[in-house]
């Protein structure tokens, strides 16, 4: 009788997982810092409206988007088939979602509203 | 009884995308937070990845879709420039402005969160598959990031079913 077990985990780098894990944290960076810099300056504000109906939040969104998916892209095409130190992309990763999520908090962004 | 298409396009993008969102969070964290190789068999363990992959990638897909319906069909309505737009509306009682300016300033941004945080989860669990049972620090880390955008989607949930209490989309 065969013996089954749980697949190694060694098995399969953690590369890509690192990949997606930071570029999720850079997509959401992304977000926070275009959300306080458009409060902060009306030229930015006005950069990122791309479809007056929606407004700036057209362009905050989509480029956080935009960001991810071409950020997880270019940081998988680095750390396919590598193992890096998880420990430290975890860091980042979470330190940059910490940023996406103040950055949108209005008490926080408005501290840098144009007068 | 009647409901608009502008109230028929909120109703999808709160009440059935978002909802379904935040319901199905109970049972992606559930499902993460138990994958250790202590307390499942090998069968076991394939039997609920499959569930938990489907269930992942169904969230992934559900968030999307509640964070563009919301920005670019529902979210126009609520701004536009017209004193009868909801924005307008919340903006001309200083009773209710902070509706605006704290509530859909937060929902409107915050929001978009949850896709990502939830994209990355899916994709981890589906590349990892049984072997994450035995990987401690990244099933943390994957919890973290869904644990994340559940907040940034509850955040945004709860946000807008105040507001539109207060200052309906019609």
């Amino acid at each position: 009788m065969a013996t089954q077990s749980i697949p190694q985990a060694e098995d399969k780098p953690n590369g890509p997982v690192a990949a997606a894990l930071i570029a999720g944290g850079l997509g959401a960076a992304t977000i926070g810092l275009l959300t306080t810099l458009a409060e902060a300056s009306e030229a930015i504000k006005n950069a990122l409206n791309w479809h007056n109906p929606v407004g700036p939040l057209t362009g905050k969104s989509l480029v956080g988007v935009i960001v991810f998916f071409v950020s997880w892209l270019m940081l998988y095409l680095v750390f396919r088939g590598k193992n890096v130190n998880f420990a430290r992309v975890t860091a980042i990763a979470l330190i940059l979602l910490a940023i996406g999520l103040v950055g949108t908090f209005p008490p926080f962004f408005e501290i840098f509203a144009a007068e | 009884m009647s409901i608009s298409p502008r109230e028929s396009w909120t109703v999808l993008h709160g009440m059935i995308f978002g909802a379904a969102f935040l319901v199905a969070f109970a049972g992606g964290l559930a499902g993460l937070y138990s994958l250790r190789p202590q307390w499942v068999t090998v069968e076991g363990l394939k039997e609920r990845l499959t569930r938990l992959k489907v269930g992942l990638w169904g969230m992934a897909l559900i968030a999307w879709a509640t964070v563009f319906t919301g920005t670019f069909i529902v979210y126009p309505w609520y701004r536009a420039q017209d004193p009868t737009s909801a924005r307008s509306i919340l903006l001309a009682d200083p009773s209710t402005a902070e509706w605006h300016k704290f509530g859909m300033e937060w929902k409107e941004h915050v929001g978009w969160l949850a896709p990502i945080a939830a994209t990355v989860v899916a994709f981890a669990v589906t590349y990892y598959g049984p072997a994450l049972a035995k990987k401690v620090g990244e099933r943390r880390a994957l919890l973290v990031f869904f644990i994340i955008a559940f907040v940034a989607a509850g955040a945004a949930g709860v946000l807008g079913a105040f507001i539109n209490k207060v200052a309906p989309v019609r």
